[in-house]
């Protein structure tokens, strides 16, 4: 055991080396005041200078945020009541063929959702946008909210609802003081998916989005696709502190969260 | 369940958007694939597809595909078995997920630079007196670059898979005589396929319709089935050709998901069986 754990911990280190080297690489460049990535003359600030001074920059960062929360908030509650309405389905075949049309945004291909999402907007005469951007980020996030959430609602004992009816609970409070506590950590985690999912957005974009409007990934390929401008590792940088941020928020809320909900369940 | 029709109140819009943004865009893709450039009704599309560029382009896009979903799975599940044994393992796993958070283009951007021919890595090649290589807009960098952007997608269903797997199951297969290849092929490895396939699924699919990857980091020498649709859609504006590659791709997607489907059955549904 001793000799397994040593293996996996140089292991679990080499993985996580790979997997932050290039973050790191691009932040380290961020300080450069030679113009490339390849040399290191000396320590600047001016990169990050030209992120703040660069307003339009600033504004589609906005842009992007404001999208990533929209979606994810509209995609979680629509999302939850979608799980909702799965699990009490009773009809077995229509609750496994919803599950199917369900997954396939989560394993359709990036291309296809924003090619077909571009013949519908197109058709209904969505202007090609930020609402546009925003419904399809909503599209795309609703399915991965649901994976999260019935898994949570199926562990849930039936039983604890018909013991709430029986003491007299209406319906709401059923909801929102039996089921919703108790599926809290997997609403937390669809949220924090569908947010990841928005943030991380790249195809479905860059097909929806119109002349106007430009989300952090659209604009930055069309940026690397120029060449290196150490301005995007700056705003890795940026990006990245964000990131941690907002992690050690989540961290603490979800652990916070997680011990009443641990506690009353079996483990 | 006598609450059951208030319920289904709220699931309304969950049910609209399933008619608008699954349905009626599939519907909408097979419609088009029908079409010719100037709308009238053709099948000259499908008669394209199966001309030899299409077939060949269908072949190396699965090829890599292949190649990626297989050195992800590779690399993913020791990782995700050995995030499960560490003492803080949700903080850990939030570490791997942190870099999903960094968008992917920037990370596909730091590639540039880092496989670039005056980049740290041809640095380092130099060392050992290795020439200058190309790396950039090989099939290497393309298949590395995906597998680092799919790797974080692999790992965590098979985590998730390996943290609801019964810790007593492997101790009875151990105080049984197995050995631990045993008990990893046995026992584990068979109660965690769903995750491995639930990965597969996150990685294969993905990988057939990659184009922003192909463009920065292959330079157009690699054209998956992604980069074609892409082509047809924003460059050539031939929306019915376009269309008719991407009904392929749904159609291997369906076939790639009943491979690695997961039975609703048993399990899953205790709570009304039961």
């Amino acid at each position: 055991m001793e000799k397994t754990s040593k293996f996996a911990k140089i292991y679990l280190a080499l993985v996580f080396i790979i997997l932050y080297a290039p973050i790191l690489y691009l932040i380290l460049y961020s300080f450069n005041s030679g113009g490339t990535m390849n040399s290191f003359d000396t320590f600047t600030w001016e990169h990050y200078a030209a992120v703040f001074s660069d307003t339009r920059l600033i504004m589609i960062l906005i842009n992007t945020v404001i999208v990533a929360l929209l979606s994810a908030l509209i995609a979680t509650i629509v999302g939850v009541f979608g799980a909702l309405g799965i699990v009490f389905m009773r009809n077995k075949s229509l609750r496994n063929s919803i599950l199917s049309l369900n997954n396939v945004l989560i394993v359709s291909p990036d291309v296809v959702i924003g090619a077909s999402f571009l013949i519908l907007f197109t058709m209904i005469g969505v202007k090609l946008g930020f609402a546009s951007v925003l419904i399809s980020h909503i599209a795309f996030s609703i399915p991965i909210v649901v994976l999260m959430v019935l898994p949570k609602l199926q562990e849930m004992n039936s039983s604890l609802i018909d013991a709430a009816a029986d003491l007299g609970a209406t319906r709401k409070d059923i909801l929102t003081r039996v089921i919703i506590p108790f599926i809290k950590p997997g609403i937390f985690v669809g949220f924090f998916m569908a947010l990841t999912y928005s943030l991380d957005d790249f195809a479905v974009t860059f097909f929806v989005t119109g002349n106007g409007f430009t989300t952090l990934s659209v604009e930055i390929y069309s940026m690397a696709r120029a060449g290196i401008t150490l301005t995007i590792n700056a705003l890795t940088g940026i990006i990245f502190v964000v990131t941690l941020l907002l992690v050690i928020g989540y961290y603490f809320v979800s652990q916070r969260g997680k011990k009443p909900v641990g506690l009353g369940v079996r483990k | 369940m006598q609450n059951k029709n208030s319920k289904s109140i709220y699931s309304v819009p969950y049910f609209v958007w399933i008619l608008l943004f699954v349905i009626a865009p599939i519907a909408l893709i097979a419609y088009y694939s029908f079409l010719d450039l100037s709308g009238n009704f053709t099948l000259d599309n499908y008669k394209n597809f199966f001309t030899s560029v299409y077939l060949k382009l269908t072949l190396s896009s699965f090829w890599y595909a292949f190649l990626i979903t297989l050195f992800s799975l590779i690399v993913a599940y020791p990782t995700a078995y050995f995030l499960t044994k560490t003492k803080h393992k949700q903080l850990w796993l939030l570490l791997i997920i942190i870099p999903s958070w960094i968008n992917l283009l920037l990370k596909t951007y730091a590639f540039i630079g880092i496989f670039g021919l005056s980049g740290p890595i041809n640095a380092f090649l130099q060392v050992f007196g290795i020439s200058e290589q190309q790396i950039l807009f090989t099939d290497f960098s393309f298949i590395f670059v995906s597998v680092y952007i799919f790797i974080p997608f692999m790992i965590l269903p098979i985590f998730n898979a390996l943290d609801k797997l019964n810790p007593s199951l492997i101790d009875a297969s151990k105080d049984l005589g197995a050995s631990n290849w045993t008990t990893f092929s046995k026992v584990i490895f068979p109660l965690t396929i769903n995750g491995v396939k639930a990965g597969v699924q996150a990685v294969f699919i993905p990988s057939l319709s990659l184009f922003m990857i192909t463009r920065l980091i292959a330079g157009n020498k690699v054209i998956t089935l992604g980069t074609a649709i892409e082509q047809q859609f924003l460059v050539t504006q031939n929306w019915g050709m376009g269309s008719t590659i991407a009904v392929f791709l749904i159609i291997f997607m369906v076939i790639i998901m009943i491979i690695t489907g997961q039975r609703e059955k048993g399990a899953t549904s205790y709570g009304k069986n039961k």
